[in-house]
């Protein structure tokens, strides 16, 4: 089990994490889902032993890693844009880490075809890594962290470079392989449907802290900060005398509704418009609404909100 | 695809043939004179002469000092120089940038400067003379380091600094220790660039010419420095000719072996931008290992230089400038014809002459190779090669060639004054396309095309996007040739008139003649030489394109 306790990580004067708690039990995959800059590829690299610590600790099985250096701590980690080995071919690439572990040639080649095998690349030994489009490098990077059998597998947006087809299809695969294998394993994406499809438990991260962990439907019902909220797309406004956050699908144009507004544009979106309204406030709710009899940029409307859609949250 | 018309073809011939003419009738020709007076010395063939170099003792006690000493000097700087291309690739601190444009300052100093310095320093009374190793081979090694250390931090440095640092962190994941990451991932990545720096070094240090015949002593000679002892001191020139087409053929060889490196530079490397890679140093053992390496460059770098200084302001009547004032004076008994600061001012003129022609023939040899499309490699590589070939032949070659090809008809220069800057833009030529060659070549197209899109006509986008870039690198080349020029001593000592001396030559001849008042002056003539050379490339050192080209 991976436990991180009060990690902060300082880049020049900027604290890349920011006094950071986070476990990791074994067997579960954590997704942690934040916004660009927001320090999950610091984290990541700070638990692999990458970045020096300025305070706290990583430990597995309450063993302190501080005085185990990067190659002994038997870690993967599968870095965004892959850092494939561009002078070794595939199976070069994937029994790397089998031969720094001791394994003779002939082993290692023997594991890493099984690997590549897993990830759906058997033949593939003997390409060039320049040869392989995305998906397939992807697939290299992954049954390279694989194939040492790390204890923890870690995953920096594995899936960023690729496009949206191929990435929906890549989760579902990975999300079989953890289970198959029973990885343990530590996902970081800017994402939320990949996030909430492949993780059992999510971690929002900003700021170089954890701002909200739980279940992926927990996280997703019930938000507990506005940041958490609108990360997520829900609309966040004042409704009575509270700060509230409102499910995007839980908005309506209702000409009795208790938000009264003016239309700043119109979006369409395949089965429906996004009609976004600016309130007297100066809060933005962005409204679902079918197409057909839709009001013009400028139009003054009302808004109303689906009770089951929303999530008290903490004053300002 | 543009359709190349005749006008723009003939234009391109244009461009073409001047840079050939001129390598043609200065290189070319010369060097064929050498070969006919080895090989034919009565216009009958005669293979006396390489008899003579092949039975001699001496000769093949020098032809094996050259090779093992290159060889030793090659291996020794790479040890030396790769950490700091590691430290300057790899971290950000302060000063960086001032350190980078120092570490090139050796590489540029005039060869006699280098000598003058080493000598200072482990002459029998300087601070190092304790080791004994006044004359010895150790201080011609250590004195090759010093020169070629830029060349290595500045071709392994520049491809490091582009290399994805995550490469090795990966490599460190799966279990790698950090040595085993460097030779499992960095090596292999760095091999074509330290093929390349090797083969430069190799070459520089097989055909060192001023360092040797100031500190090797009559024991220690190269082929360079027999070759102008066999024309200057035992009027051999039979053997001389001989001995230059041995150098050749062993340049040649060693040029083959360094295009094959060049060319396989590059490929399917992980290529990130600089800033990716370099950033602060982290941890306690990061800031040691850049102090290490400051240190090291301090010391091997600065030492040298800080002696030669200390040693020109040195008077017998305590510190001052007394040796710098005695330059503006010719006094009796002298070796010399005219005052030493004349002969600053010759080099002055000498330089601005020869960087002028050497952008010229340079600046047009790089658009006709740049802008020719790569369906043309052989063409394109003998080309490259033709232009190369004068930076390896060495320059007490082109000065030899000069001596014996442009002393009488057809091509009778011995009285042009102007046939010094010729000879030292020849040797500047090649730096000044391996200068502004890649600059060229690495003018993203579609930075024209955006211009053009943007409403930009032909000629504008040309103003607009190349020439910026392109009078970028036309300084950086300019400041280099100048710098080479002032420090030419090759080739100058073949062909320079005792009434035009240039400020190498002044230094040799002081330091040649013995006295404390002539080694004092040469000194000091070594200090103004240095500070001149090292102000223009440090003033170039501004205008540098990062990330491309060279040196």
């Amino acid at each position: 089990m991976l436990t991180v306790e009060h990690l902060v990580v300082q880049y020049d004067h900027t604290r890349a994490l920011d006094a950071l708690d986070l476990a990791v039990a074994d067997g579960e995959t954590l997704c942690v889902l934040g916004p660009s800059g927001s320090g999950k590829s610091t984290l990541l690299r700070a638990i692999a032993g990458l970045e020096p610590l300025a305070a706290g600790r990583v430990a597995w099985d309450g063993h302190d890693l501080a005085d185990v250096p990067s190659h002994r701590r038997n870690l993967g980690l599968m870095f965004q844009d892959h850092a494939l080995f561009p002078h070794r071919d595939v199976l070069g690439n994937v029994a790397f880490g089998l031969r720094m572990q001791g394994l003779d040639a002939t082993t290692a080649a023997q594991r890493a075809r099984e690997t590549l095998a897993l990830v759906g690349l058997a033949g593939f030994e003997h390409r060039r890594i320049p040869q392989l489009s995305g998906g397939e490098q992807q697939r290299v990077a992954l049954a390279r962290a694989l194939a040492p059998a790390p204890r923890l597998l870690m995953l920096d947006e594995p899936l960023g470079s690729l496009d949206r087809n191929l990435r929906d299809h890549l989760v579902l695969e990975l999300r079989e392989l953890f289970v198959r294998l029973h990885v343990t394993a530590l996902f970081v994406t800017h994402d939320h449907d990949e996030a909430f499809a492949i993780g059992d438990r999510v971690a929002i991260m900003r700021a170089g802290r954890i701002e909200q962990a739980g279940s992926p439907s927990d996280v997703w019902r019930r938000p507990e900060t506005a940041f958490t909220a609108r990360f997520l797309g829900y609309n966040v406004t004042t409704l009575g005398n509270g700060l509230v956050a409102i499910r995007p699908d839980g908005l309506h144009l209702e000409p009795t509704g208790p938000m009264e507004g003016v239309v700043r544009s119109r979006t369409f979106r395949r089965d429906h418009f996004l009609v976004e309204v600016e309130l007297a406030g100066g809060d933005v709710l962005e409204v679902a609404a079918p197409a057909g009899d839709l009001p013009d940029v400028g139009d003054r409307v009302r808004v109303s909100a689906d009770p089951s859609a929303v999530v008290t949250l903490p004053a300002r | 695809m543009r359709r190349p018309t005749a006008a723009r073809a003939g234009a391109r011939a244009l461009l073409v043939m001047i840079p050939v003419a001129f390598v043609g009738v200065f290189f070319a020709y010369p060097v064929t004179s050498i070969i006919g007076r080895g090989l034919a010395p009565h216009w009958r063939l005669d293979l006396s002469p390489f008899g003579d170099v092949l039975s001699s003792r001496s000769l093949r006690h020098i032809i094996w000092f050259t090779v093992w000493q290159a060889a030793l000097s090659t291996l020794l700087t790479l040890i030396t120089a790769l950490p700091g291309a590691y430290v300057l690739a790899r971290y950000e601190f302060r000063g960086k940038r001032l350190v980078h444009a120092l570490v090139t300052v050796p590489f540029v100093l005039p060869t006699v400067v280098v000598g003058v310095a080493f000598a200072s320093l482990l002459r029998p009374n300087g601070p190092l003379g304790g080791l004994g190793l006044d004359q010895s081979p150790v201080a011609i090694l250590v004195a090759h380091v010093f020169f070629n250390y830029a060349v290595v931090v500045r071709t392994v440095g520049g491809l490091w600094s582009h290399l994805d640092r995550r490469q090795e962190e990966a490599a460190r994941v799966l279990g790698a220790s950090r040595w085993q990451a460097f030779r499992e991932v960095t090596l292999p990545a760095l091999r074509p660039a330290i093929a390349a720096a090797a083969s430069i070094v190799f070459l520089f240090t097989f055909t060192s010419f001023g360092v040797i015949l100031i500190l090797g002593g009559p024991r220690f000679a190269t082929l360079e420095v027999e070759i102008f002892r066999e024309t200057f001191e035992l009027l051999h020139l039979p053997l001389a000719a001989a001995l230059s087409i041995v150098q050749l053929l062993a340049v040649v060889a060693t040029l083959v072996v360094a295009g094959r490196a060049h060319s396989r530079r590059n490929t399917a490397l992980a290529l990130r931008a600089t800033a990716d890679v370099a950033r602060r140093p982290r941890s306690p053992r990061e800031r040691a290992t850049i102090a290490a390496v400051l240190v090291t460059m301090t010391v091997l770098l600065g030492g040298p230089i800080a002696v030669l200084i200390d040693r020109s302001l040195s008077t017998r009547s305590g510190y001052g400038f007394g040796f710098y004032r005695a330059l503006s004076t010719l006094h009796s008994g002298s070796s010399l014809f005219v005052a030493p600061t004349e002969a600053i001012r010759n080099s002055l003129a000498f330089a601005t002459a020869a960087t002028v022609i050497a952008l010229v023939v340079g600046g047009l040899a790089s658009f006709a190779l740049a802008s020719r499309r790569s369906g043309q490699g052989v063409t394109r590589a003998g080309f490259d090669m033709l232009l190369m070939l004068p930076l390896g032949t060495s320059a007490v070659t082109i000065g030899f060639g000069f001596l014996i090809a442009l002393d009488h008809p057809p091509l009778d220069l011995r009285t042009s004054p102007m046939l010094i800057p010729i000879a030292h833009a020849l040797v500047a030529v090649p730096f000044v396309v391996r200068i502004m060659l890649p600059v060229l070549r690495s003018v993203d197209n579609r930075l024209r095309e955006a211009a053009s899109v943007l409403g930009a006509s032909p000629a504008r986008v040309w103003r607009e996007v190349d020439l910026p870039i392109v009078a970028r690198a036309a300084l950086v080349a300019a400041g280099f040739a100048f710098a080479i020029s002032l420090g030419e001593f090759g080739a100058t000592i073949f062909i320079v008139r005792p009434d035009y001396p240039t400020l190498p030559v002044v230094i040799y001849r002081l330091l040649t003649h013995p006295g404390v008042d002539n080694f004092g002056a040469a000194m000091a003539a070594s200090t103004i030489l240095m500070v001149v050379t090292a102000a223009a490339v440090l003033a170039i050192e501004r205008f540098r394109v990062r990330g491309v080209g060279e040196f």
